[in-house]
């Protein structure tokens, strides 16, 4: 980039910086929101695989199955023109929110999943020879041990949830990414403000990966 | 709620539909092959012993792998021009795909080459054999075999990802889709069958790779 047009693209960041912020606070506020209702979500979801009775385990494993074999970018689209199809009246952004949750579910499902069935059956086993009940084994013995499993991987999945929050402007929310493309439209430099947009996403996910590094080693059984 | 599924109008353009299966496979096809030898390269550039090799491609892995590649897709098409480099929006979105497969490949890779014993290395020295030698001949396809599973899930996952062609209009599965969407109204109909498409694609992928493992399995 030659020196004489960073001074004019100072000037255009300087005028597009409230609407910069505002995509910002859209940005996160759509990853929080899909991280915190898919994760509750993806918690049933895990649980189901592993206590569910066969009937319930079938029609949870083909929920998964299904939403991870889509790409999330179709569950965007879909989510957006179905509902409203079917007469549930949700703007693009509750709409988008609820597929980038139901996404966020599915991956949290097979972390949960994972995380409980790791644990080696003697533990179960041992819990009831001590008389503690299936409730009580769960709380104190299974649950304790499979959160320092996916914790590290729950925290990639929030990284994974920022980036998916791009597709959200393909249905016309607001976010990062089409406030940027609002900004290039105006002042047509795409060089400049797709690189800044990159960077601020880069800033938020690498600092989600410096955090999941660290929850890593604090949740390490020490050895 | 008084909707009927109609399939006929997907049914009727079921054709294209196809034709855009075809190009995301293609797509994935192409990039993945691309992005694994890149990968392949970087993932003995992060296990390298020298600094000036392996911290260029750690920089690499972390900046991609940290992108969404939705900006990487549109930076190419609608930025890089600005730098004087035009592409087609086919290639312009297999280099992207190919440069963002090769971090997450390069990952994979790396995983499973520090799986490897050093005698390997070691024995192959003893035979006489050149350190390029070793790499091509004993250790990748070692390496390959250990990663399978990682590398499965991997790939479709990148699979999944041509459907970001649509956002430059490349006429692959998931634009297909939307086309027929806004051209007949029937989009439960159209984003099922679509749907439908991808998730039978991608365990048609698995089952794959699943044959080459258990073909492929070390023997114990």
């Amino acid at each position: 980039m030659p020196m004489a047009s960073i001074s004019p693209f100072l000037d255009q960041l300087w005028i597009a910086r409230f609407v910069i912020l505002k995509g910002l606070g859209a940005t996160v506020s759509i990853s929080l929101l899909a991280i915190i209702v898919g994760s509750l979500l993806g918690v049933l979801v895990g649980l189901a695989l592993v206590y569910g009775n066969r009937i319930l385990r079938l029609i949870v494993r083909a929920y998964t199955d299904f939403i991870r074999g889509t790409p999330v970018l179709v569950l965007v689209l879909a989510s957006y023109y179905v509902l409203s199809t079917v007469g549930i009246e949700l703007g693009p952004f509750q709409a988008g929110v609820l597929a980038l949750a139901v996404f966020c579910s599915s991956h949290v499902g097979e972390i949960v999943r994972g995380g409980l069935q790791a644990i080696p059956v003697g533990q179960t086993e041992a819990a009831k020879a001590i008389g503690l009940t299936f409730g009580q084994t769960f709380a104190y013995v299974l649950w304790p041990q499979a959160l320092r499993q996916f914790l590290p991987a729950w925290v990639n999945t929030a990284a994974e949830m920022v980036k998916a929050s791009t597709l959200l402007s393909v249905i016309g929310v607001a976010e990062l990414l089409l406030r940027t493309q609002e900004i290039i439209s105006r002042n047509f430099m795409s060089l400049q403000f797709y690189f800044f947009a990159g960077l601020l996403y880069f800033v938020i996910n690498y600092g989600i990966e410096r955090f999941g590094k660290y929850v890593e080693r604090k949740t390490a059984v020490p050895s | 709620m008084g909707y009927t599924l109609n399939f006929a109008a997907v049914w009727r353009s079921f054709d294209q539909l196809l034709e855009g299966l075809l190009l995301s496979l293609g797509l994935a096809f192409v990039s993945i092959a691309i992005g694994a030898a890149l990968g392949l390269l970087v993932a003995f550039a992060l296990t390298s012993k020298s600094g000036w090799v392996q911290r260029p491609a750690a920089l690499y892995v972390t900046i991609i792998r940290n992108l969404p590649i939705l900006v990487l897709v549109l930076f190419a098409f609608f930025a890089l021009p600005q730098l004087g480099v035009r592409l087609g929006k086919i290639q312009s979105f297999i280099g992207v795909l190919s440069i963002y497969s090769g971090a997450y490949l390069a990952e994979v890779f790396r995983a499973g080459l520090l799986s490897i014993q050093k005698g390997l290395t070691e024995a192959g020295l003893a035979i006489g054999l050149t350190p390029t030698q070793i790499r091509v001949s004993i250790i990748t396809p070692l390496m390959l075999r250990n990663v399978l599973p990682s590398l499965s899930s991997t790939i479709i996952s990148l699979f999944k990802d041509t459907s970001l062609a649509a956002a430059i209009a490349v006429p692959e599965l998931t634009f297909e889709a939307r086309k027929i969407n806004v051209e007949s109204f029937r989009v439960i109909e159209t984003w099922l069958v679509a749907s439908g498409l991808y998730v039978a694609t991608c365990s048609v992928l698995a089952a794959l790779m699943r044959v080459v493992e258990r073909r492929l399995a070390v023997p114990r």
